[in-house]
């Protein structure tokens, strides 16, 4: 998906001549649910609580394998990262599997050829920075990962209001993407938020990069909270969120759970496709009953 | 929140206030970004959702202060009486009479810290105080803004802590040694490049966890808005004062061209700001290493959209430079949009013509200057000799800091 950016055709953020683009057609009149909000409100609706793992994506050669067995343990979706080179938004653990994984030649492209390959019936969503979907230009990027199967798009540093311009194309392309709301949002932009959200709504559970927290911050029930006040989609609750009790305290409010780090951590460490998913079987237990 | 969703690239127009109180007309260059802090189609406000409010307020307080005149007297006083200012600009005969054009030098050598960068500390480290928040984070390539931010900590009473990349803490290890003894921490950054790009990643990581109580107090015209327009702001201080000299020694006259180094451009954009709507010519000079505008493409990376050093796949490459100061492979917004409108144009030089430059510089004038601005002399060198700038023309060039911190190295490279 990448070739260099041509500035006014195909540049990353292109200018409307005119008119701004919340008058336009796309944005004011949202696509039906795609297969990620889709599939996660009819979990939601057969009572399941959500859990949700991110995996690095390129990170050893079983990645898929990984995939496969996160699927078949009981993932709900899985949000696979395609790793940048400067990943603000993420703590140690991801970082060094982002390094990892780029070291090990992993390009966005020989990503999305494998996950063509993978062959799993639950939803993806790739987890990136902007400037990966930017380089190549808005159309083409969401094109390519709808071709490549991904449901849906995760940019943390896109916040909604530089959002319009992707969200259009990835809108038009089907793909979903995820809006981040965070403990300091404030609740006029919340609803903003949970408006130009598609597939579920990610809550920041705690001020801070990715990474693993002792306990679950008080922010983070207090986020699923307001969250759950504000949106009918579904809430999930991300960053800080680490082991099966923590999964289980915030599902009592929210409805479901990403895990990003105490998963990576693990492969870095060695477990294997196995080990993955008997981690997610474990997170699992806290809240299937 | 009163930035509406879904405006990226196109909020609306420019509200020119500040270049109306210089004078200019509304949408005038260097005048006021857009809401959304856009300088063209580059700048913006690229962070994620946990700082947004943070720079929403930022912006806010930014612009009550700079409207207040407490504020303003309160930094104008600091500026005179504690960093130096009004600095001198220098005519440099001798190495006038190499190049064969009349060079004029802006001392920012002599601001206190050594270098241009306490005009924009003072200023954020006020406003920091003035919001409320006892706690600065930094980040630093060369150390210079490092060790001014620690100053400006060290006189309001702030706590400070300095992001480092592994890389420069060796290179730089004199100014690790300033920014402790004036009470700041450093943290050196072992990821990535170890040098200013991932300096800048982790004072963000810290800032995302810490944004309640901390300010980021960001060195150069980069990030998200309103850091490119707001240090831009602070540091047009050097530009309004060179004006008004150049013009009593050049009698009444503006320079032929006015020339600065850039990494992320501060010292740049203090510079042109002050000449912006003069004939004069702006150059700014970048490291063949890091020259973002030179070899670089569309990117949005540390918040702003702009022009970056990237592959393919939009993955950041390494800046490489002899000057830890321009080893970044970014530029700030505003040049990228003065370099798309032609109104400033930008060279790169390697560095051995640096080296060069830098010895030239104090055999002849006795100014040792800091190997970011010998960039800029290093362009002035070629420039006279080969034609780029005509005989007999006026050069304003800004001396963006001094060079005691580089003479060990350059001591290392020489021998």
């Amino acid at each position: 998906m990448r070739t260099p950016a041509t500035p006014a055709s195909a540049g990353p953020v292109q200018r409307a001549t005119s008119g701004p683009v919340a008058g336009s057609a796309p944005a004011g009149v949202p696509p039906p649910p795609g297969k990620l909000e889709s599939r996660l409100r009819e979990a939601r609706a057969s009572g399941r609580k959500l859990v949700v793992p991110y995996l690095t994506g390129g990170l050893g050669d079983d990645w898929l394998d990984t995939l496969r067995a996160l699927a078949a343990a009981g993932a709900d979706a899985i949000e696979v990262g395609i790793p940048f080179s400067d990943p603000v938004m993420d703590g140690p653990t991801i970082q060094e599997a982002s390094a990892r994984a780029l070291r090990e030649g992993a390009t966005p492209h020989s990503i999305l050829d494998a996950l063509r390959r993978a062959d799993v019936d639950v939803p993806i969503a790739v987890m990136t920075y902007y400037n990966l979907v930017a380089r190549a230009g808005h159309r083409r990027s969401a094109s390519e990962l709808a071709a490549a199967g991904v449901a849906g798009a995760i940019l943390p540093d896109l916040p909604v209001d530089e959002a319009g311009p992707w969200v259009e194309a990835a809108d038009a392309a089907g793909v979903e993407t995820v809006l981040l709301a965070a403990p300091t949002t404030p609740d006029e932009r919340l609803r903003t938020i949970c408006a130009r959200s598609r597939g579920f709504l990610y809550a920041v559970g705690v001020l801070g990069v990715t990474g693993e927290r002792r306990e679950l911050a008080a922010s983070a029930r207090e986020i699923a909270r307001r969250c759950k006040a504000a949106t009918d989609l579904p809430v999930l609750v991300g960053v800080g969120v680490s082991n099966a009790e923590q999964v289980r305290e915030v599902c009592e409010v929210a409805d479901g759970v990403v895990v990003g780090s105490a998963l990576v951590r693990r492969l870095l460490d060695g477990a294997g496709p196995d080990g993955a998913g008997e981690f997610l079987a474990e997170l699992r237990a806290g809240v299937d009953r | 929140m009163t930035t509406p969703p879904f405006l990226g690239g196109q909020d609306g127009g420019p509200v020119a206030d500040a270049a109306a109180r210089r004078g200019a007309p509304a949408g005038t260059l260097m005048g006021r970004p857009t809401a959304g802090g856009r300088f063209g189609e580059f700048g913006g406000r690229y962070v994620p959702e946990s700082l947004v409010p943070a720079c929403v307020e930022l912006a806010a307080a930014f612009d009550e202060a700079w409207a207040d005149p407490t504020f303003r007297s309160h930094l104008d006083s600091l500026l005179a009486s504690y960093a130096g200012r009004p600095t001198p600009v220098t005519e440099c005969h001798r190495l006038s009479e190499q190049l064969g054009v009349r060079v004029l030098m802006k001392r920012e050598d002599l601001a206190h810290t050594g270098s241009h960068k306490i005009n924009n500390v003072l200023g954020q480290a006020l406003l920091a105080a003035r919001m409320g928040k006892g706690r600065l984070v930094a980040e630093t390539g060369a150390g210079q803004h490092g060790v001014a931010s620690a100053t400006a900590a060290a006189l309001l009473g702030l706590d400070c802590v300095v992001f480092m990349g592994e890389v420069d803490v060796e290179r730089q290890a004199l100014n690790v040694f300033r920014m402790r003894l004036l009470g700041a921490e450093v943290r050196p950054v072992s990821s990535g490049s170890r040098t200013l790009k991932d300096a800048v990643n982790e004072a963000l990581r810290d800032w995302v966890a810490t944004v309640e109580t901390t300010h980021y107090c960001i060195g150069s015209v980069m990030g998200p808005h309103p850091y490119p327009y707001m240090v831009r702001e602070l540091q047009r201080v050097v530009g309004d004062e060179a004006r008004g000299q150049c013009r009593a020694l050049l009698e009444g006259r503006d320079p032929d061209v006015v020339v600065a180094c850039i990494g992320g451009g501060s010292n740049a954009a203090g510079t042109f700001a002050g000449f912006v709507d003069t004939d004069a010519a702006l150059v700014g000079v970048e490291a063949a290493g890091g020259a973002a505008l030179g070899d670089g493409a569309p990117g949005v990376v540390h918040g702003m959209r702009s022009m970056f050093l990237q592959d393919e796949a939009g993955q950041i490459l390494e800046a490489h430079s002899i000057s830890a100061g321009l080893d970044y492979p970014g530029i700030g917004p505003e040049h990228a949009h003065l370099a798309a409108t032609g109104r400033a144009t930008y060279h790169a030089v390697e560095d051995a013509e640096v080296l060069d430059a830098f010895r030239l510089l104090a055999a002849t004038e006795g100014i040792i200057p800091a190997l970011e601005p010998a960039h800029a002399v290093a362009w002035l060198v070629r420039a006279a000799r080969t034609g780029g700038v005509a005989p007999g023309s006026t050069v304003l060039i800004t001396m963006s800091g001094r060079g005691d911190k580089d003479v060990a190295q350059v001591m290392e490279m020489l021998s």
